[in-house]
């Protein structure tokens, strides 16, 4: 069966058009790895995946379920199946490392946040939230406060949170844009081996070619709303991952001639 | 360092002429300015006679007649009881009505528009005014101020409470949402935890705000030490008048202290 079967997807924001007829399938366990420019519209797709962002045209089906048009209660209990990994972690500050991952229960406990909170939550739920954070290595952190931990670990604890919410597929959207080479392979590794563990399915964007290289089953790619590239992994060439950067890639693009680069980019 | 070479371009003027609009409601202002000196009567020998009859209140008020002080210590406790109580119902009643007014956690847009409306109502009318209403309500004492209080401190920390709701970053609310969270799970578990610091704050400015309008309440018989004061102001008991405002200085000034030692360690 398809985890996720997307067709002729449109999405708009007002009168940009930012997913212009998208089709996209992942097949359970499969992993795979989506490319693309700033702007192409691959964070849109992913909110639209999960029904954070409602599109407009179109059907994506989640696990054979449709997205459009469900009951607040049915989207909910969607959602808990998708696991979203962020590119800025998203934890909430002020509350410890152990009740981030304890948030990750949020969806499946009836009575939502009185049964997820830290002193009222099962015995057996704050052993599963133990054991999340054990597997990511982060036990020794659980009454940290969450600013105290560095990028690479706040990801761990996001990845945590994942793995409490008990999805059957992991939506990541740039998980390792905002840590340094090491931390971002680290935290790769990691998201691998958890999904493959527990046989998740994962639709994972990066930035970073070479990555695209080493991990996930099949690279995707996008340009301006569109896919134009879909092949496994071990048949991808550089340059048809490079042409995903070059031209006309974003959904909003101005013509070029009115966006002179007045001062070289300092970073 | 010079430019010995001329410049192409023009310097900008160091003044520029200020625009219509400016200018006119600098005129309005001015002529607002000069009738209002004028009818309220404002003279050099009116303030010196000012100045000699407010000589005649210190020396009649000196030295402070410190009998009776357990009466006045026992009103002083009243105004106090006014301010906690009011203020503590206050703050609490304020948070539905913060969320309500706040655009990403009201239900629907008119629902925000009518909460809204209704605080600003309460944050308009000045405490004076509420106390003054209430007393018509519920008769003198320390009940009405009570009452004038708790509409006071909705209508002033409601109306902060929701702006720091609105400043808050969505990430995490988005994360909560994301594990299939609902509504009040997210408000409770991410919302509300991110903005806490800034709510104490306000919370204890709100006790401070509270303490002075209590004893400015007992001036229009809403209970406290203003009763004690606007008795002694009429019946020309100076000396007993000096009393009672140096006691609400060393209180007010002493709970001011408090206050910022609280703020101190929480924040």
């Amino acid at each position: 069966m398809n985890a996720i079967t997307i067709t002729e997807l449109h999405k708009y924001y007002a009168t940009l058009h930012v997913l212009r007829g998208l089709n996209l399938s992942v097949t359970q366990g499969e992993c795979v790895i989506l490319l693309g420019a700033n702007g192409c519209g691959k964070s849109t797709l992913m909110r639209c995946l999960n029904g954070l962002a409602p599109h407009d045209q179109g059907s994506i089906h989640i696990l054979g379920e449709p997205l459009t048009r469900l009951s607040p209660a049915k989207l909910r209990r969607l959602r808990q199946k998708i696991g979203v990994v962020f590119q800025q972690f998203n934890l909430v500050q002020n509350v410890s490392v152990f009740q981030n991952v304890l948030y990750g229960a949020l969806g499946q406990q009836r009575l939502g946040l009185l049964t997820s909170l830290s002193c009222f939550a099962s015995n057996e739920l704050r052993e599963r939230a133990m054991a999340a954070l054990e597997r990511v290595g982060l036990a020794h952190k659980a009454q940290a406060d969450c600013r105290a931990l560095s990028g690479g670990q706040q990801q761990r604890v996001a990845i945590a949170r994942t793995l409490m919410q008990d999805a059957e597929i992991i939506i990541a959207d740039e998980p390792v844009a905002s840590l340094d080479p090491k931390a971002g392979r680290e935290i790769m590794d990691l998201l691998l081996d958890v999904v493959t563990e527990r046989g998740m399915t994962v639709l994972c964007t990066l930035h970073q070619l070479e990555l695209a290289q080493q991990y996930g089953d099949r690279i995707v790619g996008m340009k301006a709303g569109r896919i134009v590239l879909d092949v496994p992994r071990q048949q991808v060439a550089m340059d048809d991952m490079q042409h995903l950067y070059q031209g006309e890639t974003r959904v909003d693009q101005p013509p070029l001639s009115t966006t002179p680069r007045l001062t070289p980019a300092t970073h | 360092m010079s430019t010995n070479h001329p410049l192409e371009t023009a310097l900008p003027p160091r003044f520029r002429r200020p625009s219509l609009f400016t200018c006119a409601i600098v005129l309005v202002f001015l002529a607002l300015f000069i009738q209002g000196a004028m009818a309220t009567n404002v003279t050099l020998e009116r303030l010196l006679r000012g100045i000699v009859n407010l000589g005649h209140f210190l020396g009649r008020a000196f030295p402070p007649d410190l009998s009776n002080l357990d009466v006045l210590a026992w009103s002083m406790f009243e105004t106090l009881n006014i301010a906690i109580v009011g203020v503590t119902i206050g703050i609490i009643l304020s948070l539905p009505f913060a969320l309500l007014a706040a655009r990403n956690t009201a239900p629907t847009p008119w629902v925000r528009t009518i909460t809204r409306f209704i605080v600003s109502t309460m944050r308009t009318i000045p405490d004076l005014i509420w106390a003054l209403i209430f007393v018509v309500a519920v008769g003198l004492g320390p009940m009405a101020g009570v009452l004038a209080i708790i509409m006071d401190t909705i209508g002033f920390a409601a109306r902060f409470f929701s702006e720091r709701i609105e400043e808050v970053h969505p990430g995490p609310s988005e994360a909560l949402s994301a594990t299939g969270a609902g509504k009040l799970s997210v408000i409770g578990g991410a919302i509300l935890p991110e903005t806490l610091a800034s709510m104490t704050a306000t919370s204890l400015y709100s006790v401070e705000k509270a303490l002075r309008s209590a004893v400015t309440l007992g001036l229009v018989g809403a209970g406290g030490i203003g009763v004690e004061l606007a008795a002694a102001m009429r019946l020309f008991n100076f000396d007993r008048a000096l009393t009672i405002i140096l006691l609400i200085l060393v209180v007010v000034i002493g709970f001011e202290q408090l206050s910022s030692q609280i703020r101190k360690r929480v924040i």
